[in-house]
């Protein structure tokens, strides 16, 4: 009976109803149409940045100049017939005026040989107090230097991101009890143990590493990567854990949760792409101060050992002789000035470019 | 107040602590000993040098002994030089701490103004130039600084001798020390202080009629302050370790010299009474600035 009623009476729409009444619409016009397209291509978070990073002069003029950096002491010792060590000699002789000579001047046998027709490379930055080229070893010197920054802050990198995902995701006990050995480390003077940790590590290591396929890459850089492992992560790590913490407790996090997204898929697609900038923005700044960290150890003579020369240790030594040669510390140390000067400005440009919370 | 103070004290305490123990066990991870350099004499002057020493007990034991004698004040005796490493200490500390000190005052004095400057006369060429130079001295490591200075006014210039025993022979080194921290107390100055003149009780300020330098200098100054406050720790921090390599390039008989003449040297008691020292300093700045900072401003809540 009820049922029959219901079929027999019109349909009545409630006021609350979704259903469309198809009458009152009419179809778009093509130029109502043309409107509804995109005109412009859609950007990803990455292309935006990368947009806004080539717009900022002083960043983009930096990487030119790094890049200009690292096609020199790559390709010019290919070209420059000397070696880093290597103490020059004429026709198997060794020349008494070679040594100090300033920019583009050679030593008395040497312009013998070019007045007898011979053909010589020209000693663009002079020659250092043992007769050795100074131009290729102020280049492996920038090589030295900027292998230990990228790679001290990759270590430091890789060893924060770890620490500091693993604390900030679980969270709790085990969260404070890491934490609490972050703030030790942190709360040491740093300086002063990386002067301590590379002295005892370089002695310790010598013996051990000898003859192994670690002792090619030199006990020198080995331990300053081990020093800039044990201390400067820590600053990641809290970084990297404050980011995780703040981004866990956010409604997308909870959502991807609800529809059962499990905890690798949580990390990896909706977790570390929030972060991802912050953390490459202060990987980028972290070179800069590894460089000048490896620089001041081997200028007190604790970094990178001779005959292996580092801007650090070249500057060093040109303190001998500062009046006569000077050049010999403007060199080197232009170089780092033009390194971490780059650095920093191209890590100011990407964190302007990159940090959601300053993007506008 | 209280409770926190004692967290932090306490904190303080063990980071001082673990200091001691990477020190003393560092020192001895290393192979070799101090009577094993150059002439190494007989087995049996050796023995009784380190019977003299205290080195032929274990280890533990020397650890406990040396724990001792430094709670006492005593850092022991210098393997080289024979002289007592607190006499040592604090003969090399005074002229760090002058070197220091002076650098510290100049860093904060010219930062604020500097910082002040930019900030007032806002992407002019005033704020350009600062900006400029400061980008240019914080990246440039001190030590290069030190000999630049030390080539251009001594050497070339010849304005300050390089040798002298007077105040003046500070001149060089102060400001080798004070360059990098003064840029970024004037970086930091800048931009808390845009932060702040864009606040609403400066708008209330202006529009009540205050004098503009009045504004800056008794509202927007006050609350820049406080975070070059915090700064101090690390800047203490940062002057101690510069002077290391400024004392060395300027010939200065302080601490920071002692110390790279004693870990070229193996001189062990110095180096671990050289860097508990500096440490406790170093950490006991930062306490400092930490208390102050809560101390001045009031919206800080202790926890």
């Amino acid at each position: 009976m009820t049922d029959k009623n219901m079929q027999d009476k019109p349909f009545k729409k409630s006021p609350f109803s979704m259903q469309m009444d198809l009458s009152k619409f009419e179809l778009a016009s093509d130029s109502e149409k043309a409107q509804q397209d995109v005109m412009r291509e859609s950007t990803t978070f990455f292309r935006d940045g990368i947009r806004r990073l080539s717009k900022n002069y002083l960043a983009m003029g930096s990487l030119i100049v790094l890049a200009l950096i690292v096609l020199l002491i790559t390709i010019a010792p290919v070209f420059v017939p000397y070696g880093y060590e290597e103490v020059i000699r004429v026709d198997g002789k060794r020349d008494r005026s070679l040594i100090n000579l300033k920019p583009f001047t050679w030593s008395e046998k040497e312009q013998e040989a070019i007045d007898q027709g011979e053909k010589l490379f020209p000693h663009i930055m002079g020659t250092d107090d043992l007769g050795r080229d100074y131009f290729i070893r102020v280049l492996y010197g920038t090589r030295v230097s900027l292998i230990v920054g990228l790679f001290a802050s990759l270590i430091v990198l890789i060893i924060g991101l770890l620490y500091g995902s693993i604390s900030g995701y679980l969270g709790g006990k085990v969260d404070l009890f890491m934490m609490r050995i972050v703030d030790m480390i942190y709360s040491l003077p740093d300086m002063l143990i990386v002067i301590l940790l590379a002295v005892v590590l370089e002695d310790a290591l010598k013996e051990r590493i000898a003859g192994t396929i670690l002792a090619k890459v030199g006990v020198n850089m080995i331990t300053l990567f081990i020093v800039f492992g044990l201390l400067y992560w820590v600053s990641m790590a809290r970084l990297v854990r404050g980011q995780i913490l703040s981004i866990k407790e956010n409604e997308f996090v909870l959502a991807a949760k609800a529809s059962g997204a499990s905890t690798g898929r949580i990390i990896k697609k909706h977790i570390l792409p929030n972060c991802i900038s912050v953390i490459f923005i202060s990987t980028a700044l972290q070179v800069p101060s590894a460089i000048f960290t490896e620089s001041y150890l081997s200028f007190v003579q604790l970094g990178v050992k001779v005959p292996m020369p580092s801007l650090g240790s070249l500057a060093n030594a040109a303190r001998n002789g500062l009046q006569s040669f000077p050049f010999k510390l403007v060199f080197p140390s232009v170089m780092i000035g033009l390194i971490v000067l780059s650095f920093n400005l191209l890590g100011d440009g990407l964190r302007d470019s990159f940090d959601p919370k300053l993007r506008k | 107040m209280l409770r926190y103070f004692l967290k932090r004290l306490g904190l303080a305490l063990v980071t001082v602590g673990l200091i001691m123990t990477i020190t003393f066990w560092a020192m001895n991870a290393v192979p070799g000993g101090p009577f094993e350099r150059e002439k190494a004499p007989e087995p049996r002057v050796k023995a009784v040098l380190e019977a003299r020493y205290g080195l032929d007990k274990p280890i533990g034991q020397q650890f406990v002994m040396y724990v001792g004698n430094v709670l006492r004040g005593d850092f022991g005796i210098s393997l080289k030089t024979g002289r007592e490493i607190t006499t040592t200490i604090l003969t090399g500390f005074k002229t760090s701490a002058k070197l220091g000190a002076m650098a510290i005052v100049v860093a904060v004095f010219f930062g604020l103004i500097f910082g002040m400057t930019a900030a007032l006369f806002r992407n002019r060429f005033p704020d350009r130039l600062i900006i400029f130079l400061t980008t240019f001295f914080v990246s440039v490591p001190s030590f290069v600084l030190a000999t630049l200075l030390l080539l251009v006014f001594s050497i070339t210039l010849g304005w300050i001798p390089v040798w002298s025993a007077t105040d003046r022979h500070m001149l060089l080194p102060v400001i080798a020390l004070a360059l990098y921290p003064m840029s970024y107390i004037t970086r930091l100055t800048k931009s808390n202080l845009l932060d702040i003149l864009g606040q609403d009780y400066i708008r209330t300020a202006r529009a009540k009629g205050v004098a503009g330098w009045l504004i800056v200098v008794k509202h927007a100054l006050r609350n820049a302050l406080i975070p070059v406050i915090t700064y101090l720790g690390p800047l203490t921090a940062y002057i101690l370790t510069g002077s290391l390599v400024v004392e060395t390039v300027f010939t200065l008989g302080g601490l920071g010299r002692e110390f790279i003449t004693a870990i070229l040297q193996r001189d062990y008691p110095l180096i671990m009474g050289t860097t508990i020292f500096l440490s406790v300093i170093m950490i006991g700045m930062t306490l400092l600035s930490d208390l102050i900072y809560k101390i001045v401003d009031p919206r800080i809540t202790f926890s």
